[in-house]
C-alpha cells in the first residue's frame, strides 16, 4: 500500500453515492500535507470540490485550495480546444478548424471523444513537462472518476482509440496516454466502497474487470463510512434486556433503541467488510462514519488524517 | 404538513400524519413508472419493490434495469438477469405476475439498427464498423436512450399492465431526459452528413473552407480514423428518418398521462439537491411527476425530551449508560439532518404529495422478503402493521 502518494496519477473509483469525492479530497489533503504538489480533478462538471472547500467555483483552471493543493473541473470542450491549439499549427488553421460549426458537430458526435479529451487533460496535468511551459508540474494528480461501471470504460478510452484509429496522430496520442494510465508505477487505482452488500459486490466485480480488461490491480480499497463498534456483545445484551423490560421513559427508550441499532449496523457492516477482505485477499482501508449533519472542511481534515495514518 | 422522520421497523404503528396519498392508487392507473434519481440512493431496490407491490395487487408487472451491476438481480434474490424478461415467483394467490429483465444496451442498439437499416449493406456497414463496435456505448446518451427504446418496445407489445423502469445511474440524472433528443440530433445532424460527403450539398452551403477543413481534420485524426468515422456517420445518416420518428414517439410516451415519474433520493443534501433540480426539469417539460421516495431515512424519531441520564445509568451502570447517551446524541444529529433535508424537499415539491419515507432498514434488501419489508413503508396507507424488525 505504501506508495500511493508516490504515483503520478491516481483514479478514485466506486459506485455512486459511496463517497468518491470525499475520498479524493481527503487523499488530496493527505498528499499535500506530505509535501506533494497535488491537484484533484473532477470530470463531470459537478463542482463538488468547490462545495468541499467552500471556495468559489473551481472551474476549468487550476485553482489553489490551500498550500500545495489545487483543484480543477475538467471541461471536455476546453480540453479539446487546448489539445488542438497545440496540434494544429499555424494558428490560422487551428481557428479555421475550431471555430467551424461543422467541426463542433463532428467533435460532439464522435463517440468517446469527450472521455478521450478528458482523460487526455488528466494525463497532461500529470506530465512533468506541461503543455503550457509556464505551468508548474504536479507531483500527484488525483481524479474523482465516474462511477464504477462507467469508470472502467473511462480508463479504457485511450486504448480503445489507439486500437480503433490504428495509425495517425490520434492513435499515437491515445497510445501514449494508455501507456501512462496502464503503467502501475505511474498510475494507481483506488476503489471506494461502503461496507454494504451491493457496493461490496460491485467492488469485487470492478477489481476482476480491471484486471481482465486493463491488466491493472487495485492499489487501495477504501471502505468509507464504517460505523464505530461502540458496544460489545455483552453490553449489547444488557441494552437489549433493558429495552425489553419496557419500563423506560420515551427518551431513554429511544436511547436504548439507538444503541441496539448501532450495534446491529456495526455488526452487519463488519460482516460485509470481512467478505470484501476475503474476496479481494487484502485489507481494505477504512474511514469512519462521521456523525455530522454535513461534512465540512474539518471533517475532511479528520478523514485525511485517518488516511495518512494508514497510508 | 411535513411528515415526521420515519419510524423504526420495531414500532408497532404507522403514525397517521406520515400517510400519503396511496401510491397503489397512483400506479394502478398507469402503464409506465420511471424511477429517477442520483446514484446510490436505492433506485433499483425501490423499482423492484414497487413492481412487487403492484404485482401483489393483481397487475402483470415488468421491472427493467440497464444497470450492468447485478443490483436488480441482487434485490430480487436472483443469480442473474439477462436481456429477456424472467418471471419472478411471488407469494400471492392473485392474478398478478412479476417479471424482471436487465437490458443489454449494445444488443438493443444492434436490434434497433437491424430495424432501421434501409438495406443489408447499410446494416452490415454499421454493425461491422469499428467505431460502432468499440464505442457505440459512448455515443452521448445511448445507454439511457436504449433503456427508453426497450421500454417503448415493451409498451407497444402490450404484454404487461405496468412497466417499471429503473433509470441508469448517470452522474447527472438529467442526461436521461435528454437522451432521445440527443440521439436523434446525433443521427439527424444533416450538416454532419454534408460535411462528411464533401461534393454534395455541403460544399455549396459551407463554401470553399470545407475542403480545407477536411484536410486539416485528416491531419489531426489520421486517415483511417477519419474514414471509419465518416463511414459511421454516413451509415447512421441513412437511418436518420427511422431514428427521428422513433425518438419522437419515445418522447411522446414520456409525456403521456399513462406515464409517471417518481424521484428516488436519500436524505443526504447532495441527493436532495439533485432531486429538486430534476423535479424542476420535469415541470419545465410538462412531464408527469408522481412524487418522491426518500430511502434510508434515519430510523429514529427526533426526540424533543432530553434523555434522563440518571435513569439510563440506573439501568445500565454509569459507564455503559453514558456511552448509550452519547450514541443517542450522534443518532439524533443525523435524524435532525434527515428531517431538515426532507422538509426542504417537501417544500420544493409542493405540487406533489409529501415524500414517502422509507427508513434505513437493517441489512441490505436482497430478496422478496426484504422488498416486502420496504413495501410496508412504500404502500403505507394500507396500514399494514410493521414487522418486529
Amino acid at each position: 500500500m505504501a506508495g500511493i502518494l508516490d504515483k503520478r496519477l491516481v483514479f478514485v473509483t466506486g459506485k455512486g453515492g459511496v463517497g468518491k469525492t470525499t475520498v479524493a479530497a481527503a487523499l488530496g489533503i493527505a498528499a499535500a500535507r506530505a509535501g506533494r504538489r497535488t491537484i484533484v480533478c473532477e470530470v463531470a462538471q459537478q463542482e463538488r470540490m468547490s462545495h468541499v472547500f467552500r471556495s468559489e467555483g473551481v472551474g476549468y483552471s487550476e485553482t489553489r485550495l490551500r498550500a500545495g493543493l489545487y483543484a480543477i473541473s475538467i471541461d471536455p470542450h476546453r480540453s479539446m480546444e487546448e489539445y488542438l491549439r497545440q496540434q494544429v499549427k499555424p494558428e490560422a488553421l487551428y481557428t479555421l478548424l475550431f471555430d467551424n460549426r461543422l467541426f463542433q458537430y463532428f467533435a460532439a458526435a464522435t463517440p468517446g471523444m469527450r472521455e478521450l479529451v478528458t482523460i487526455g487533460k488528466v494525463w497532461e496535468l500529470a506530465q512533468f513537462e506541461r503543455r503550457d511551459p509556464e505551468a508548474l508540474p504536479y507531483d500527484l494528480v488525483i481524479v474523482d472518476a465516474p462511477s464504477s461501471g462507467h469508470g472502467l470504460a473511462f480508463l479504457r478510452t485511450p486504448r480503445t482509440f489507439r486500437d480503433a484509429a490504428r495509425v495517425g496522430p490520434i492513435s499515437r496520442q491515445a497510445g501514449k496516454i494508455d501507456s501512462f494510465v496502464s503503467d502501475p508505477e505511474l498510475t494507481g487505482v483506488v476503489a471506494v466502497a461502503l461496507p454494504e452488500e451491493m457496493p461490496v459486490n460491485e467492488t469485487v466485480d470492478f477489481e476482476r474487470d480491471l484486471r481482465a480488461e486493463m491488466d491493472l490491480g487495485l492499489d487501495a480499497v477504501v471502505v468509507n463510512a464504517l460505523y464505530p463498534a461502540r458496544f460489545d456483545d455483552e453490553e449489547a445484551e444488557r441494552i437489549e434486556r433493558a429495552a425489553a423490560a419496557n419500563g423506560a421513559s420515551p427518551a431513554v427508550d429511544a436511547a436504548l433503541r439507538a444503541a441496539i441499532l448501532e450495534h446491529h449496523r456495526a455488526r452487519d457492516q463488519r460482516v460485509e467488510l470481512e467478505r470484501l477482505r476475503g474476496e479481494l485477499q487484502r485489507d481494505p482501508l477504512t474511514l469512519p462514519f462521521l456523525f455530522q449533519p454535513e461534512l465540512d472542511l474539518d471533517s475532511f481534515d479528520i478523514l485525511s488524517a485517518d488516511l495518512e495514518a494508514i497510508l | 404538513m411535513i411528515p415526521p422522520a420515519a419510524r423504526p421497523p420495531g414500532s408497532r404503528t404507522t403514525p397517521a400524519d406520515s400517510r400519503h396519498p396511496e401510491i397503489a392508487r397512483l400506479l394502478e392507473r398507469r402503464e409506465i413508472v420511471i424511477c429517477a434519481g442520483a446514484g446510490g440512493v436505492g433506485k433499483t431496490t425501490t423499482a423492484a419493490a414497487l413492481a412487487l407491490g403492484m404485482a401483489e395487487r393483481g397487475m402483470k408487472v415488468a421491472v427493467l434495469t440497464i444497470d450492468p451491476a447485478r443490483r436488480l438481480a441482487n434485490s430480487l434474490g436472483l443469480p442473474e438477469l439477462g436481456n429477456e424478461e424472467r418471471r419472478v415467483e411471488i407469494d400471492s394467490d392473485g392474478p398478478g405476475e412479476l417479471w424482471a429483465m436487465m437490458l443489454d444496451a449494445k444488443r438493443t442498439f444492434d436490434d434497433l439498427i437491424e430495424k432501421h437499416a434501409p438495406d443489408e449493406r447499410t446494416r452490415e456497414a454499421v454493425l461491422s464498423n469499428r467505431i460502432y463496435q468499440e464505442l457505440s456505448n459512448a455515443v452521448a446518451g445511448s445507454q439511457e436512450y436504449m433503456a427508453m427504446e426497450k421500454l417503448y418496445e415493451l409498451q407497444q407489445e402490450e404484454r404487461y399492465d405496468l412497466l417499471v423502469l429503473d433509470t441508469p445511474p448517470t452522474r447527472n440524472a438529467l442526461d436521461f431526459l435528454d437522451a432521445p433528443e440527443r440521439l436523434s440530433r446525433f443521427v439527424d445532424s444533416r450538416s454532419l452528413q454534408f460535411f462528411l460527403r464533401p461534393g454534395r450539398l455541403g460544399l455549396k452551403v459551407f463554401g470553399r473552407g470545407t475542403g480545407m477543413l477536411f484536410s486539416v481534420l485528416k491531419g489531426v485524426t489520421g486517415v483511417d480514423l477519419l474514414h471509419d468515422l465518416s463511414e459511421f456517420f454516413a451509415s447512421f445518416g441513412e437511418m436518420a428518418e427511422g431514428f427521428r420518428e422513433r425518438a419522437a414517439r419515445v418522447n411522446e410516451l414520456l409525456a403521456d398521462p399513462a406515464t409517471i415519474f417518481l424521484l428516488v433520493t436519500s436524505p443526504r443534501r447532495d441527493a436532495v439537491d439533485e432531486a429538486i433540480f430534476f423535479h424542476q426539469r420535469l415541470s419545465e417539460r410538462g412531464l408527469p411527476f408522481g412524487g418522491a421516495v426518500v430511502n434510508r431515512m434515519s430510523a429514529l424519531a427526533v426526540q424533543e425530551d432530553p434523555v434522563d441520564e440518571a435513569e439510563l445509568e440506573a439501568l445500565l451502570g454509569v459507564q455503559l449508560g453514558r456511552k448509550v447517551a452519547g450514541n443517542l446524541e450522534d443518532y439524533q444529529a443525523i435524524a435532525a439532518r434527515d428531517r431538515e433535508n426532507v422538509e426542504r424537499l417537501a417544500r420544493e415539491l409542493s405540487d406533489a404529495p409529501p415524500p414517502i419515507l422509507v427508513p434505513h432498514l437493517e441489512g441490505d434488501v436482497h430478496d422478496l422478503a426484504g422488498l416486502a419489508e420496504m413495501n410496508q413503508y412504500l404502500f403505507a396507507t394500507e396500514a399494514v402493521p410493521t414487522s418486529s424488525g
